[in-house]
């Protein structure tokens, strides 16, 4: 009996692994690899948020906690959401703690999607997005933020895909993989497709606090867009938690109410330390969060006139952690250029086209790594570069 | 005096990792090398940027291990100059390393390295406490470092993230 054609669900088999995951596989056994393969910072949480986990296990918090997360934590959420982004949310109705920022989208979509409603993803993007779309009974319409426009969706292309079916659209900006984001007008000129259409737009703002140039402004603190926001953050990336998986949603109380009862019966809760963690971090972890800030910054202005000379041309992003260099200048696909490079000189890059059709012809570079690995990276990649 | 957000960031680069070259730094804050090199300059010489050094940390190295005290230093400050005249006949001693004027108990703090407990002793015994201010010295070994200067000695620092993440 074939377990596989007997019993995994059609639309499960269909659903294509991430491209990701060959170029782990790839680099298994393999010695002295420089990765900037690496979507999460290269920072250990803060001690004084790891030891406010300890405290609490010491303190015997092993217990479930309410199913939107602990009462003070979803205040401090409320209170940092008012104070960096000026969008109010009710502690009590609106915001609920979740299993990373993952979960928030997975949870998002299947409070919001009937089978065959589509869902606008705009590519390069994370890849879950559209699997998360299909395994919710959605329909994914992918469609390409541009390189000759830094990466960023034009209102129009939006526009364009939508048909009566369509529910919402999924943005992340900051983005990975590019890290380009859109500024407060580029937004305003979004939202007035979203609202004249009547969307919803899930709004991944996981790099929120990773900006380096230009202002920040949240979807949700845009003119018409509260009522119409899914906001989806977490502790993963500003407060270097990913191994906690610490998020959480913030959306109007009707939508709250919907995605809280599959959260409920799915999730329960998030884990309790995490979350003791993520109030520590929230309360306390402001200098941390500028001071590694600030060293991304210098990160990525060195890496970004570092390929530049190389003849990798890449554009400044504004926010996250990653470079999307085009490496068309070589004459390879992405694929071809990070396997050449892993094989020829052991550093790893994600090839483009793993994020979406528009990420083909670039490779993404993350810079969450030392400068004395950067430094080695790109002593290697203009090496491997020249011998083309 | 004021330095430029730019000339701050500067020193807190070269604080963390001095041998990285001026062309490095240049592409890490976004200036023209010649920029760059005019801006370290002028902290040199206005002795923001004192020294560029390294941790070494000699425990590791076979008859170099030495020992390091630290001394509380009690002094009688003079009219005029208070406590720095005092300071200065200290810290012209080369075994004394660091000395710092302190609130509380005592006046000076005195690190001392020397390559035997003997050799401090002597030191503090027919140097540091002669000298005419000096009221009182209490002297303790150091038994072993474990964070210097915002450096932990031995730490467990390698990379325990996957390879690959999306």
């Amino acid at each position: 009996m074939d377990l596989k054609t007997t019993y995994l669900a059609k639309h499960v088999k269909e659903l294509k692994p991430s491209g990701i995951r060959k170029f782990f596989d790839a680099t298994a056994g393999m010695k002295d690899v420089i990765s900037l393969g690496v979507g999460e910072p290269d920072f250990v949480t803060p001690w004084h948020v790891r030891e406010a986990a300890i405290l609490s296990l010491e303190d015997g918090y092993t217990s479930y906690t309410a199913n939107a997360g602990l009462p003070e934590l979803r205040r401090e959420i409320a209170e940092y959401m008012q104070d960096y982004f000026s969008v109010s949310y009710d502690p009590n109705h609106e915001i609920t703690v979740t299993v990373g920022a993952s979960e928030a989208i997975d949870i998002s979509l299947r409070a919001i999607l009937d089978p065959g409603d589509e869902v606008i993803v705009v590519e390069p993007c994370f890849v879950s997005y559209a699997p998360l779309v299909t395994l919710a009974g959605g329909v994914p319409v992918c469609v390409q933020a541009l390189k000759e426009n830094q990466f960023k969706i034009l209102p129009a292309q939006i526009e364009e895909a939508i048909t009566e079916r369509t529910k919402a659209i999924m943005i992340c900006s900051p983005n990975n993989p590019t890290g380009s984001m859109l500024n407060q007008e580029e937004m305003e000129r979004i939202a007035d497709v979203i609202i004249s259409h009547d969307l919803l737009v899930l709004s991944d703002e996981i790099y929120a606090e990773l900006v380096y140039d230009g202002n920040y402004t949240s979807f949700a603190a845009i003119r018409g867009m509260r009522e119409r926001t899914i906001l989806v953050s977490g502790f993963s990336k500003n407060l270097a938690m990913t191994g906690w998986r610490l998020g959480y949603v913030c959306t109007p109380a009707e939508i709250t109410e919907g995605l809280l009862k599959i959260h409920q019966y799915a999730i329960m809760s998030a884990p309790t330390m995490a979350q003791y963690a993520g109030i520590e971090g929230l309360k306390t972890g402001r200098e941390d969060i500028d001071e590694m800030r600030k060293s991304y910054r210098q990160r990525r202005n060195y890496i970004v006139q570092s390929l530049n000379e190389i003849g990798l041309s890449c554009h400044k992003p504004e926010g996250a952690f990653y470079t999307f260099p085009s490496i068309e200048s070589t004459g390879l696909n992405s694929e071809q250029f990070a396997t050449r490079l892993l094989h020829a000189e052991k550093v790893v890059v994600v090839p483009g086209n793993a994020f979406g059709k528009s990420g083909e012809g670039h490779v993404r570079c993350s810079y969450a790594t030392s400068m004395e690995q950067l430094q080695e990276a790109m002593k290697r990649i203009r090496r491997f570069v020249e011998t083309l | 005096m004021k330095l430029t957000e730019t000339e701050i960031e500067i020193a807190e680069i070269l604080e963390k990792n001095a041998r990285l070259s001026n062309a490095d730094i240049a592409k890490m804050t976004n200036l023209s090398i010649d920029e760059t090199n005019k801006i370290i300059k002028k902290l040199e010489e206005q002795k923001v940027l004192v020294r560029y050094v390294s941790l070494v940390d000699w425990t590791k190295v076979d008859g170099h291990q030495g020992v390091t005290a630290m001394i509380d230093v009690k002094v009688t400050p003079k009219r005029d100059v208070g406590f720095n005249d005092v300071a200065e006949r200290i810290y012209r001693y080369k075994e004394v390393k660091s000395v710092y004027l302190m609130s509380g108990t005592y006046d000076l703090s005195v690190v001392v390295e020397g390559k035997t407990v003997n050799e401090v002793a002597h030191f503090v015994s027919q140097k540091l406490s002669t000298i005419d201010s000096v009221i009182s010295t209490t002297t303790h070994f150091v038994l072993k470092k474990y964070k210097h200067d915002g450096t932990i000695y031995d730490e467990d620092d390698h990379d325990k993230r996957i390879v690959v993440s999306p």
